[in-house]
């Protein structure tokens, strides 16, 4: 959902940055995406490659770093891995959870030259 | 235009009237923007770094669609990047919707109006609820909407014409309300303090479940000609709700709905979600919907007055301390 809209955004953040530090080109962009973020990976690609056409950031490589997902589960006391909203927990089957990791769509990096 | 969605650039209209103030995040150097794909060279690459993945091989601007790297980004930087500096962003981003977020609830804050943000497919019956929760609530606080639609002006009509102020904000082909346009609207609502603002957000499962508009509260609606098993299937929105109201209960005889199954497919994605059962047409269930309401208008109310008395208070003490140090000067 919302991929090129996201694409773009993530150029604003990019195209501040090495403005800021008088870069003439960003060679590598790092986005950390939770495994659980509202954002699928492919389609973002597909968007930034298209957003970045004739910007700072033409030709970057998108890195893309997957967070798993991780929930609280309260029966077992204990964080649990969750792959997608819904599921229960691995352990115990309970569905008491509460996501702490994996919502994350944060842009990490940037590699300048 | 939503702040973070280039949907809708240029279309937003808030009341009729185009909505032009803002930052235009999508100019590029050859004003447009191509959405067709191109070739592997010179494009944007993929490459797929999960964590604590097996030790995989150097990442290149090769052919292959992803590599599998360990370490996280320590060991991306020593598998031949090109010489170049790394510069830390950690930006999230949603951040400037966020932004524009915080500023709203700093100001419902000021003004103590519990304000709340209506969620749900198209055609559950979020209007109609609305237009009955005005008339049960009877003036006894001040009340406003804020309508969001694709196009027309029907909702905020609708409203309207119970004799309560709302703003309609079109998104053209946006998809869900943002903070911006949020903001946007409230400055053509009434500046009473305390109260409630209803966000009647566009008719949607999917989108409106990731922006923030700085509301109190998410209420997803459901109604029982929707499915019992929604909350599965659109688990982000329910996640983000803090309370679920199913509506059109009047129906249920009707049609094939397992109310407890669907409360409690929604507590799964997003445990002890409250729930409340009503019927706008009817009037079932209200009573209980509207002491939530009034509950929440009245703990907005008296933080504000609280802080307002607390600011009172500082301010008498700084008037003592200037009368004790300086006996005879201005404002002593």
């Amino acid at each position: 959902m919302h991929e090129m809209a996201i694409a773009e955004s993530m150029l604003e953040i990019v195209e501040a940055t090495a403005r800021r530090n008088a870069a003439a080109r960003v060679a590598t962009v790092w986005l950390e995406l939770g495994a659980l973020s509202h954002v699928e990976a492919r389609a973002l690609v597909f968007c930034f490659d298209a957003v970045t056409r004739g910007s700072l950031a033409e030709g970057a490589t998108l890195e893309i770093v997957t967070l798993p997902g991780e929930a609280w589960c309260m029966p077992c006391g204990d964080r649990v891995p969750l792959q997608r909203r819904g599921d229960p927990c691995p352990r115990c089957g309970s569905y008491q959870l509460e996501v702490v990791r994996g919502e994350e769509m944060r842009v990490k990096e940037i590699a300048i030259a | 235009m939503c702040t973070t969605c280039g949907c809708g650039h240029g279309e937003v209209r808030i009341e009729g009237v185009p909505s032009d103030g803002h930052d235009d995040v999508h100019r590029h150097s050859d004003g447009t923007v191509h959405a067709h794909a191109h070739g592997h060279g010179g494009g944007a690459h993929w490459h797929r770094v999960d964590d604590g993945a097996r030790h995989g091989t150097v990442h290149d601007q090769g052919h292959t669609p992803f590599r599998t790297l360990t370490g996280g980004l320590g060991a991306v930087h020593a598998h031949g990047v090109p010489l170049a500096r790394i510069v830390a962003i950690e930006r999230d981003i949603l951040a400037k919707n966020n932004a524009f977020a915080a500023t709203n609830r700093q100001l419902f804050a000021d003004r103590g109006t519990f304000v709340l943000n209506l969620v749900s497919s198209p055609g559950s019956g979020k209007t109609t609820l609305l237009v009955r929760t005005v008339a049960a609530l009877d003036g006894r606080v001040p009340v406003a909407v804020i309508e969001g639609d694709q196009q027309t002006t029907r909702d905020a009509d609708r409203i309207r014409a119970t004799g309560v102020p709302a703003v309609q904000i079109n998104t053209g082909k946006g998809c869900h309300l943002d903070a911006q346009m949020v903001g946007d609207a409230i400055a053509a609502l009434p500046t009473d303090s305390g109260g409630l603002l209803f966000i009647e957000n566009v008719g949607n499962l999917v989108c409106p479940a990731a922006f923030d508009l700085g509301e109190a509260h998410k209420v997803v609606i459901l109604s029982v000609t929707e499915g019992e098993d929604k909350p599965l299937k659109y688990p982000d929105m329910f996640h983000a709700a803090d309370l679920l109201l199913v509506n059109k209960v009047d129906l249920a005889p009707y049609v094939d709905f397992d109310v407890d199954a669907a409360i409690g497919y929604a507590r799964r994605v997003r445990p002890g979600l409250p729930a409340m059962c009503v019927s706008a047409t009817t009037g079932e269930g209200l009573d209980a919907w509207i002491e939530w309401l009034l509950h929440g208008a009245a703990t907005a109310k008296a933080a504000r007055d609280q802080s307002v008395e607390a600011l009172r208070r500082r301010v008498g003490e700084l008037e003592s301390e200037l009368a004790r140090r300086a006996p005879g000067a201005p404002g002593a």
